[in-house]
């Protein structure tokens, strides 16, 4: 197993506030990773910082081997990212906004259109093809979104909430999809829906104020608490006042 | 290089995919109209030039300029789509030039757009077309200089009707600094900075190209006017883009 994903010591401070606190794990060919904690635990700051976007205080993240902030074009064109609120541009059509992602990734010709029409196909954006983004309905654009990061077939996938929004059929074709890659690939997903985590990951880490609080496959985390449910573990240890969790 | 004409491109395409090309080139066509033939005596002047055409034409692109640049960035931050387009790999110097160029091509063509002037004087007369050149090529460097202060503003906060007036403030300081109103003020309190507001200002260099002028100086002057602005561009973006 080769760590795809390696983040050492990874830290975000705005001002006097720290994000992230010195997080480190990696994520090997084969996992799916889920990022879980409360809103404003450190999740997206890490997964922007892992995808070259915020530049971390300290640590670093390498993706394939290359460091996201000296050798950023070679990580980036290995990693697909799906940014927080999947944010595409609203007077496009999904089409001319697939060709765009597909130009920029180097894609022309023939192979341009077909990287086009399977990313279209794995995230069944057919019936929509044609129309401007900004028309679509909030699970067709986490769709769109969803598309452009699969469009390169890459190593790495760094997905934050990608089911957020969609309706239960769409989330179990996500989940589906996703468990589809998985063993080609390295993925991280965020996400607040503990029964994904049950479902589509293979191991889980939950982060609460910038600190990594645990990392265990998601039965083990279950078992953690007398009623062996995740939900109950999250609250227990996500509820913990940081302080008292450093003394310890 | 490809990929900054990628950017370009998708660029370019959103301003006629929203009613912001049209709206933009239909005023800025009525407003060049009007002071041209009305307030500029085109006519009454009885002389075959665009004199009055190209008079105007700094003071109306001050205008529109920063309309078209204030979404440049400011709307990329407001949607999060910055996130998307500088975690694909691109360089964000790509991303820039790119976005620069899409505005640039966008005023080229409402340029291209005022041709109707030239056939009028055209056949009224018999004009210098060569200085008609120079002129176009001159409000096309102006358009150029504009919408690089205006991008470099509009990377500075999400707000675009912030951006709008940042920039419309930071041109009109480029497009007076060689009026005798502040050359004047200037010199007889700080001589020194008298002669440095003639040599940055856009207007004193666009006349030049009016008259049928093109000095490699002012040419050297637009470029690296557009340069700086450009780079500035980058450093605010890299320094702002997560905020």
């Amino acid at each position: 197993m080769t760590a795809l994903i390696e983040i050492e010591r990874l830290t975000k401070r705005f001002g006097t506030f720290t994000a992230v606190d010195d997080v480190s794990f990696s994520v090997a060919r084969g996992e799916v990773l889920g990022f879980l904690g409360p809103n404003g635990a450190g999740k997206s700051t890490t997964m922007k910082m892992l995808a070259g976007f915020v530049t971390p205080s300290a640590g670093t993240a390498r993706i394939c081997g290359h460091d996201v902030q000296t050798d950023s074009l070679a990580a980036r064109r290995t990693l697909g990212f799906l940014p927080e609120g999947a944010p595409t541009y609203p007077e496009m059509s999904v089409v001319g906004f697939l060709q765009f992602v597909a130009r920029i990734r180097g894609y022309r010709g023939g192979e341009l259109a077909d990287r086009v029409e399977a990313a279209i196909g794995m995230t069944t954006l057919a019936s929509v093809r044609l129309q401007p983004v900004e028309t679509l309905s909030k699970g067709f654009k986490r769709r769109v979104g969803l598309a452009q990061s699969l469009l390169h077939d890459p190593p790495v996938l760094v997905l934050d909430e990608p089911t957020d929004g969609l309706d239960p059929n769409q989330k179990h074709e996500v989940r589906t999809l996703i468990a589809r890659m998985a063993p080609e690939k390295a993925i991280v997903i965020s996400t607040h829906i503990l029964e994904e985590v049950e479902a589509v990951c293979s191991r889980a880490i939950v982060i609460a104020h910038g600190r990594v609080v645990a990392d265990a496959t998601p039965a083990e985390l279950a078992s953690r608490h007398p009623s062996g449910k995740l939900d109950d573990v999250f609250r227990e240890i996500t509820n913990a006042p940081p302080l008292a969790k450093a003394a310890a | 290089m490809r990929t900054t004409l990628i950017v370009a491109r998708r660029e370019l395409g959103g301003y006629f995919a929203t009613p912001v090309a049209v709206v933009f080139i239909v005023i800025f066509l009525a407003l060049q109209g009007v002071l041209t033939f009305n307030l500029g005596n085109f006519f009454d002047r009885n002389q075959a030039d665009l004199v009055p055409f190209f008079n105007f034409i700094p003071w109306v692109f001050l205008l529109l300029v920063p309309a078209i640049t204030m979404r440049l960035w400011a709307e990329e931050r407001r949607l999060g789509t910055i996130e998307l387009l500088l975690t694909l790999p691109i360089s964000l110097t790509q991303a820039v030039i790119g976005k620069f160029l899409a505005a640039w091509a966008f005023c080229a063509i409402a340029l291209a757009l005022t041709f109707p002037f030239i056939i009028t004087v055209n056949y009224l007369g018999h004009p210098d077309n060569g200085v008609i050149a120079t002129g176009y090529l001159g409000a096309l460097l102006v358009a150029g200089s504009f919408l690089a202060v205006g991008s470099a503003l509009s990377a500075a906060t999400k707000n675009q009707v912030i951006a709008f007036v940042l920039a419309v403030a930071a041109c009109f300081v480029f497009a007076v600094a060689s009026y005798p109103v502040v050359t004047d003020f200037l010199s007889r309190n700080t001589p020194a900075l008298a002669g440095f507001a003639r040599g940055i200002s856009v207007a004193e260099r666009f006349q030049s190209f009016t008259r049928g002028v093109i000095s490699l100086r002012d040419v050297v002057y637009f470029a690296s006017f557009i340069g700086f602005w450009l780079f500035l561009n980058t450093v605010i973006v890299e320094h702002r883009k997560a905020d």
